[in-house]
């Protein structure tokens, strides 16, 4: 089984399960919350006074738990990390947005969702922050546009984890973080000795043999690893329509399973240069078109909107590729043969992302296609995805060729191989 | 029924909270599952957003087609109410409503700080209400769905905003104690 399952990755009218699924994980959620104690304004402050920490061992306790059976799943196959929302990096308003949430904390004493708790269980105050919210919420929507550069550019990463930041293994940052968050109970319950007047000796034996096990799965979690990228070349799954044509009867349907060699192989992922450049005037998806080759080859020549993003450091662009996006976008790579670009397929759909093609025949064939009239210097020596004209300026995108007349080219004929895979609404993740 | 299974049931006097790492430890098989199941966490401070600007393009549809901001969840034929944080919100309300009811902690009552009148606390409510959610939506996030499950997915980002929001509530504690204390 492979995990999140698409079917509820986002709620959908055609498919009711996905509110039930919803509204349980809801359920779950302010139940354990009021069960913990956060309806009650005082124990939430109390976590500011030091008197009781329950706040930090709620929260750190989640964290852990649910970030060791996380990367454990990861590790072990079972769920890919790419398909799990992982909010994005934004520093300026991350920073600033915090630092008035912990205002509101500490005057209103409860927080969004510990309000619900508060609120659904008859407190007057978990009602009126509610209701306060609620105008919070308006009056930002409302004077976004003072500052929506900032709020949009400033201090903004992308999908960024913290492995990626200390420049660590994965199960080494989820040791690290167990570690800290067990010190901190420590360190929270001395507190809560010293400010609360606390008998930890009442505490539960139990505790200790529950950091004991939380240890041991962060240790499990460093062993197992992340799985590698050709383990997740091997697991991919593509779903294709294929579509029989009847003379009489209403044409048949079938769905398809492939695995990435047997897209490959039927060539399902190569694109013809007339439906890259239809893509570009076609309402329904946005295409990005990458150019893999070396920055020369790019100079030289390059299709009007291509970015170049050199083979070997395509790593450095998943993430963006993984969050910026709307979800009708095409990703075309190209090279100047097929080689590199069938590198750079295979690279980007081991990461996840969504909806890649590649160039059928490369920048060559795109020239061959729509440069006839230009008369290029066919290049006799070009080896193996190497650059098939001679070129004796760079003039990048500046032929003719590199941005084809949408009227002169507006009938082409070609066979359609683009089919959008649907991709979770990024816009929609966590809180936002 | 009898009468002292319904006493348990629904218990009149309230019943103690569970400890703080056994219902930490619940929270976080809860979101595991969610990001399991969906790929997405939990939160609640989208909705608060959602409800309003469904509001407000019942009201003002025009407004909202010209404010970039909301446009992103209405503008068009968009529904903003259509999205995975809705029915968890209101999920959210039902769990709390349930354990309030099975724990006898059903009452109209508020929760404050011992020196302050029951006016002051309201008012103390609505205006945290109003600054929270105000932060929880300029960071894209509140304690859920940035503490909480940012923090579980390790971003960054979402680390930070963590600091930031404890940072901010420790900084000015000393300042309103009166309130708590």
């Amino acid at each position: 089984m492979n995990f999140p399952l698409p079917e509820f990755v986002a709620v959908s009218a055609s498919n009711p399960w996905t509110y039930v699924v919803f509204g349980l994980i809801g359920f779950a959620f302010g139940f354990t919350l009021e069960m913990s104690g956060f309806g009650d304004s005082r124990k939430l402050a109390a976590q500011f006074y030091f008197t009781e920490m329950t706040v930090l061992k709620v929260m750190f306790t989640a964290i852990v738990t649910a970030m060791v059976l996380l990367f454990g799943s990861v590790g072990l196959g079972i769920l890919n990390f790419n398909q799990v929302w992982v909010n994005p990096t934004y520093l300026s308003s991350g920073i600033l947005g915090g630092l008035i949430m912990g205002v509101g904390f500490i005057i209103g004493g409860f927080c969004p969702t510990t309000s619900l708790a508060s609120a659904s269980t008859g407190k007057i105050d978990g009602m009126l922050f509610m209701l306060g919210g609620f105008v919070g919420a308006f009056l930002f929507g409302e004077t976004e546009s003072l500052f929506d550069n900032w709020y949009t550019y400033s201090g903004y990463f992308g999908r960024v984890t913290l492995d990626q930041v200390f420049n660590l293994p994965l199960g080494v940052v989820v040791l690290l973080v167990v570690l800290m968050a067990l010190f901190m109970f420590w360190g929270a319950e001395q507190l809560e000795r010293i400010f609360g007047k606390k008998d930890l000796s009442k505490e539960p034996k139990m505790r200790i043999a529950g950091a004991g096990v939380l240890f041991a799965a962060a240790l499990a979690v460093v062993f197992i690893g992340s799985p590698s990228l050709t383990n997740k070349y091997n697991a991919l799954k593509f779903t294709r329509t294929e579509t029989i044509e009847q003379a009489d009867a209403d044409p048949i349907v079938n769905t398809v399973t492939y695995t990435a060699d047997e897209m490959l192989e039927n060539r399902l992922v190569f694109i013809s240069p007339a439906e890259a450049f239809a893509a570009k005037y076609n309402q329904s998806m946005n295409p990005v078109y990458i150019d893999v080759r070396p920055e020369a080859d790019y100079n030289l020549y390059h299709i009007e909107d291509a970015v170049n993003v050199p083979l070997d450091r395509l790593g450095e662009v998943v993430s963006v590729l993984l969050t910026e996006p709307p979800t009708n976008t095409v990703f075309v790579v190209m090279s100047n043969d097929e080689s590199d670009a069938v590198q750079a397929w295979k690279y980007l759909s081991a990461s996840s992302v969504l909806n890649v093609y590649i160039l059928e025949g490369g920048i060559n064939n795109w020239i061959a296609f729509f440069g006839s009239e230009e008369a290029f210097q066919p290049n006799p020596n070009a080896g193996e995805d190497e650059l098939g004209y001679i070129f004796p300026v760079a003039l990048g995108n500046r032929y003719e060729s590199c941005s084809p007349n949408p009227q002169e080219y507006e009938e082409l004929d070609f066979e359609a191989k683009i089919e959008l895979q649907l991709k979770r609404d990024k816009s929609g993740g966590g809180c936002g | 029924m009898t009468a002292q299974t319904k006493k348990t049931l629904f218990p009149t006097s309230p019943k103690p909270f569970v400890h703080p790492y056994f219902g930490g430890m619940i929270l976080g098989i809860v979101l595991f599952l969610a990001l399991l199941l969906t790929g997405n966490g939990l939160g609640s401070s989208g909705a608060t957003s959602r409800f309003v600007t469904a509001v407000t393009d019942l009201f003002n549809p025009t407004h909202v087609d010209r404010t970039p901001y909301l446009l992103k969840m209405a503008g068009g034929d968009k529904n903003p109410l259509d999205d995975w944080i809705v029915p968890v919100y209101f999920g959210a309300l039902l769990g709390g409503f349930s354990s309030g009811l099975f724990s006898g902690r059903l009452k109209f009552e508020t929760t404050k700080g011992p020196n302050i009148s029951n006016q002051t606390r309201w008012l103390m409510s609505f205006l945290g209400g109003v600054i929270f959610l105000y932060g929880a939506r300029m960071a894209r996030g509140c304690t859920s769905g940035q503490a909480l499950t940012g923090g579980t997915t390790l971003s960054a980002g979402s680390w930070v905003v963590m600091f930031a929001i404890f940072g901010g509530a420790y900084g000015l504690a000393y300042f309103v104690r009166k309130l708590w204390n």
